[in-house]
């Protein structure tokens, strides 16, 4: 195994370029899971990124809110003013993991990471984050919600770094983010769901539904449309023309679909007139 | 930018020293921590940083060292529960917040944080700040129990 330790963006996308089977690592939250196990990583070149000051920190700018790539979870939590704007990144934030995982668990790392069950990027997607990704080649901005074309698969090319997330500063009215794990705290989702009211409509985002992180279209016309829902039922052919989850170690499809329908159904009946 | 190489020579502050020390990249902060530096008080429980017995604070706040590269540590400021004075601890003692040792490190390193943050407790449940801290005895009522008795004492005494 080697290190490289860039200091500065361009040193790292010329690395990255030069090297692009390098690993990006910046807070380790996935990659050194089970490290003295995953023997087939310890033959890799990583890229250190925490030595890239220029990637910490958050700013707004023109409204929005622009994440340098090593924002971490709790950096956010610190900060009242997103928790008031984008209320759902505290809540993914705190249910992410505990606060030994939300002081070192990046944003970025979540989107790059790509995994179908990552807190983080569903309320991202929701609030339609745009990711900017830079190489030797310039920077390319992508929105969220086409970043994943497959599981674990994304529009990032091995040369391009994930330097910033930025969220655009629209008003929403309501915002919703559930999780369902095993347990309450410290689990990974067997289900999550976030949900915001945008001006141009509803955004409907499904975690551990998918092999990616998925926006559920399908079901967002059937919220914008005021179609009559009377049970959690009667949206399971919807969801399932969003998603088709799977059987797996942490739950079954067919509990996915169940109880994402009740999540949607019992959240929204306060929220939209033609569910009763 | 420092060339790649198999060892990675690192410099930071544990625990008011400075040291420097040469690691391998695949070493983990714990594996510097318990083996070079001879610290062995922060205690590996599982390994992917689930139960926080291995807590240290990395820069003031607290991080599972099991999930750290030691290469992060470059620079940087670290504390473990050797640097708790005795009194730091008495509130632990004293409350039973320690039944079989093994999580207690880690206990104590997450609830020094929360002490010398006290406004956190008033913006958080105490029980979800110590969430990343698994007590396989189930001792969590003497835990909380005593950090809200130290917080209580500390704000007496500030």
């Amino acid at each position: 195994m080697s290190v490289l330790r860039p200091t500065t963006i361009d040193e790292a996308v010329a690395v990255l370029s030069a090297q692009p089977e390098a690993i990006p690592i910046a807070g380790g939250t996935d990659l050194m899971v089970h490290w003295p196990h995953r023997l087939e990583l310890h033959e890799k070149t990583f890229v250190d990124l925490s030595r890239l000051t220029a990637l910490r920190g958050l700013r707004w700018q023109d409204g929005d809110l622009v994440m340098g790539a090593l924002t971490t979870y709790w950096d956010v939590l610190l900060d009242e003013q997103i928790g008031r704007r984008f209320p759902l990144l505290h809540r993914a934030a705190r249910q992410v993991g505990a606060v030994q995982i939300q002081t070192r668990g990046t944003w970025a790392g979540n989107v790059g990471n790509g995994s179908p069950a990552a807190d983080g990027v569903a309320v991202l997607m929701a609030y339609d984050a745009m990711v900017e990704l830079t190489s030797v080649r310039g920077v390319d901005v992508v929105p969220l919600r086409d970043f994943y074309t497959g599981y674990k698969i994304s529009h990032r090319t091995p040369d391009q770094l994930i330097t910033a997330i930025r969220l655009p500063g629209i008003p929403y009215r309501t915002q919703i983010f559930e999780k369902v794990g095993a347990r309450k705290a410290q689990a990974i989702s067997k289900i999550g769901v976030a949900m915001v009211e945008a001006p141009g409509g509803w955004v409907v985002v499904a975690n551990s539904m998918a092999p990616t992180i998925r926006r559920c279209r399908a079901v967002e016309a059937v919220l914008n449309s005021g179609h009559p829902i009377s049970s959690p039922e009667a949206l399971h052919d919807t969801i399932l023309q969003d998603v088709h989850p799977i059987d797996d170690l942490r739950s079954t499809g067919e509990y996915r679909v169940r109880v994402m329908a009740r999540l949607l159904y019992h959240d929204l009946r306060e929220h939209i007139a033609a569910f009763s | 930018m420092t060339p790649p190489t198999s060892d990675v020579a690192l410099g930071f502050l544990l625990n008011g020293s400075s040291v420097s020390v040469t690691c391998a990249p695949e070493d983990r902060l714990l594996d510097l921590l318990r083996g070079p530096l001879r610290l062995p008080g922060t205690k590996e429980g599982c390994g992917e940083g689930e139960c926080g017995a291995c807590t240290v604070l990395l820069n003031g706040l607290p991080v599972n060292s099991c999930l750290v590269p030691s290469y992060q540590a470059d620079g940087a400021t670290v504390e473990t529960i050797e640097a708790l004075a005795d009194e730091r601890h008495a509130a632990l003692l004293e409350g039973g917040a320690t039944q079989c040792g093994a999580c207690t490190p880690g206990v104590a390193m997450t609830a020094e944080w929360i002490r010398r943050h006290p406004a956190l407790g008033k913006r958080f449940p105490l029980s979800e700040l110590m969430a990343g801290n698994l007590c396989r005895c189930t001792g969590y009522d003497g835990i909380l129990k005593s950090l809200e008795a130290a917080l209580t004492d500390d704000e007496g005494t500030a």
